[in-house]
């Protein structure tokens, strides 16, 4: 089970000044959704890409099933299914029939080939609309068709990127969930970027963060939060009526076991600490007379952990790349179309 | 349109179950990629449109030189006169030009139609990068469409061909000779690398412009530009450059004649009429200016098969050499380029 199906190795990608993945080290075990989590602009569809052997790495190499992307892209193409973001289907063409060129591109045999696409179109739930031409598709059919034109080919990875991008949110439900039996029934593994967090939360065994072109943290999401609030993973807020001497109700607070640090600011105390003492810090304010009007207890979900990088992160450096990065092109491409 | 779409499926599949050893060997992504672009080609408007166009062209100029086959053929002073079916190509009475004429002129619209959109659509359609997300190398793609087009291309201009040949055998009733079968083959063919030549502009113009109402107007723009505006300019600046024509000797004047043609064949269009002509017209023994000495003894009679292409040889290498370098050209930048939209 635990045997690397994905590995990455000092990926590094530039266009042109602008470094859009940076030195990137992950492994993805065979059997686990792996969730790319990102802003717009991370670097994570020109990771993917880079995986597929579709853009050239600047330097560093990804090894997929043990063979190089950029060197054997065939092979690597003929075990991993990639729907891109923004999908597209031949307008003019039915769904079997976009379906059954995708087949046949594969190497499926012609004997073959019509009744696996009409069976793939079963699964995704598109019988109904199977001779019905893509252009009238809609966002979510379109999607649906996508993950059975990555079926077709029978592969061992998937790869989504965006993959809930547009749909209504009953539409991403379904379609998280058919991602999940299709990796529970099948073993497949499943890389998928989003910058929605709570899609990736729902059905990911394993989440990577992604900004600026780093990976800044991966790992579950116990360990994700371990890592970012080591030194307090609790907090509890307390909200008084008055406080009259902030120092002496600090030093008070920090008698108490498993409390690390206490903020006092006007009549909001924050009181970080390594166990969840909830009932002991409101038996404390309440044996002492204050007088409580509220008390919050914060978990950290991966809005959190989420928010927590993009604040150190995004302001930084990324934000600045990027922006003068965006600028320099379009002057560069106003330049150039006239 | 049902039943070109069984006719082709028909087509393709008998193709390929006589090539295949085993029943579930799969078939090349090349030659699907190929049976999917021609089915393409076949249905969409633009090609119905300018295949009716062709096909209209074709029927009219032949009527018109039906019409007139017996006084041409009648004409003594005329060495190809006894050519029956090249006459039925060349020949009119004013009120239309013959059919070659009106290829040199569809032709490149008809090549421009079919290439003009082969990458940028499919790129801003986002099936490009679907279609590089399979197990096919990047070159095929291009490769496919370029074969693909040509195929129907060449279809189209070979049953029009034969057409003529039938309709000509039946109508007259006279037997055709080997060697006007074979000029009209060649004629053909050279339609089709005309053809071909634009196609390949166009594909390129697809790969380099993301806009597919860029890269048709680019190529509108060319083609208006060697059919109008190239000898208009040349006019200017020969008018500009070179000395009154009365000042000059015999010598001066020739050698004049002679840049003048040589700037005149960059133009693809002037290539294959030049090439064209001398096909069809068995006499034509020259694309130059010939000296009266090199004219002195010689007899008005027709060239053989093989002395007429070793004439027209020099423009048929160089519409060849310009198709090639613009595939060359396309295919490095399609290798290359980014195919994220």
């Amino acid at each position: 089970m635990e045997q690397p199906i994905i590995e990455i190795n000092g990926l590094t990608k530039y266009y042109g000044r602008l470094k859009a993945v940076d030195n990137l080290h992950l492994t993805i075990n065979k059997g686990e959704i792996f969730g790319l989590l990102g802003p717009n602009g991370a670097g994570k569809s020109t990771t993917i890409l880079m995986l597929l052997g579709l853009t050239e790495p600047s330097s560093g190499e990804a090894h997929i099933c043990g063979f190089n992307a950029s060197r054997h892209p065939i092979p690597v193409k003929r075990k991993v299914g990639y729907m891109p973001d923004s999908v597209g289907f031949y307008n003019e063409l039915t769904a079997l029939e976009n379906l059954t060129y995708m087949g046949r591109l594969n190497g499926i045999p012609e004997a073959t080939v019509k009744a696996l696409a009409r069976d793939m179109l079963a699964e995704v739930g598109l019988e109904s609309a199977m001779n019905k031409k893509t252009g009238t598709f809609s966002r979510g059919m379109k999607q649906r068709l996508g993950l059975a034109d990555v079926l077709i080919k029978q592969p061992e990875i998937i790869i989504l990127d965006e993959p809930t991008l547009g749909i209504d949110p009953a539409g991403v439900r379904d379609f998280l969930e058919l991602i999940r039996q299709l990796s529970q029934q099948q073993g497949l593994t499943i890389l998928l970027s989003s910058h929605h967090l709570h899609q990736v939360q729902q059905v990911c065994n394993r989440v990577g963060i992604f900004v600026g072109g780093q990976l800044l943290a991966e790992g579950n999401m116990q360990t994700l939060a371990a890592g970012l609030f080591r030194s307090a993973p609790y907090m509890v807020q307390v909200t008084l009526k008055t406080i009259q001497d902030p120092a002496a109700l600090e030093r008070a607070l920090l008698q108490l076991p498993a409390i690390e640090k206490v903020v006092i600011t006007g009549v909001l105390a924050e009181i970080y600490g390594q166990e969840d003492i909830t009932p002991d810090i409101v038996r404390f304010f309440a044996g002492n007379g204050f007088d409580v009007t509220g008390v919050q207890k914060k978990t950290y979900g991966l809005d959190e952990i989420y928010q927590q990088y993009f604040e150190n992160n995004l302001k930084e450096n990324a934000f600045n790349e990027k922006s003068s990065g965006l600028f320099q092109r379009s002057f560069f491409g106003r330049f150039k179309k006239h | 349109m049902k039943s070109q779409v069984a006719y082709f499926n028909d087509l393709f599949s008998a193709g390929s179950k006589s090539t295949r050893t085993g029943s579930l060997k799969p078939a090349n992504p090349f030659w699907v990629m190929v049976r999917k672009e021609v089915a393409d080609q076949v249905h969409s408007w633009r090609f119905i449109i300018l295949a009716g166009l062709v096909l209209l062209t074709f029927v009219g100029s032949m009527y018109v030189s039906l019409s007139n086959i017996s006084k041409a053929v009648a004409d003594a002073r005329d060495p190809d006169r006894l050519f029956l079916y090249l006459k039925l190509l060349t020949i009119t009475d004013g009120t239309l030009p013959p059919f070659h004429v009106f290829i040199g002129f569809l032709g490149p619209l008809l090549g421009i139609s079919m290439g003009f959109d082969a990458i940028n659509s499919e790129q801003s359609n986002g099936t490009l990068i679907r279609l590089m997300a399979q197990p096919v190398y990047r070159d095929t793609v291009i490769n496919a469409k370029f074969v693909a087009s040509l195929i129907v291309i060449s279809t189209l201009f070979l049953s029009l061909g034969l057409l003529m040949i039938g309709g000509g055998l039946i109508i007259t009733g006279v037997k055709i000779e080997p060697s006007e079968f074979i000029r009209i083959l060649c004629f053909v063919a050279l339609s089709i690398i005309y053809v071909a030549f634009w196609l390949n502009l166009s594909i390129l113009l697809s790969v380099k412009f993301r806009q597919t109402a860029t890269s048709a107007l680019t190529a509108i723009a060319i083609w208006l530009f060697f059919t109008v505006f190239y000898q208009i300019l040349l006019n200017i600046i020969i008018k500009a450059l070179l000395p009154d024509p009365g000042l000059l000797s015999q010598d001066q004047l020739q050698s004049y004649n002679g840049i003048i043609l040589t700037f005149l064949r960059f133009v693809p269009s002037q290539l294959y009429t030049d090439a064209t002509s001398t096909l069809l017209m068995p006499s034509v023994r020259s694309l130059g200016p010939l000296t009266m000495e090199q004219m002195a003894g010689a007899i008005p009679s027709p060239l053989s098969v093989r002395e007429s292409l070793l004439v027209v040889w020099p423009q048929v290498s160089g519409l060849i050499a310009a198709t090639v370098s613009c595939f060359a050209l396309s295919y490095y930048w399609f290798m290359r380029r980014e195919i994220r939209t």
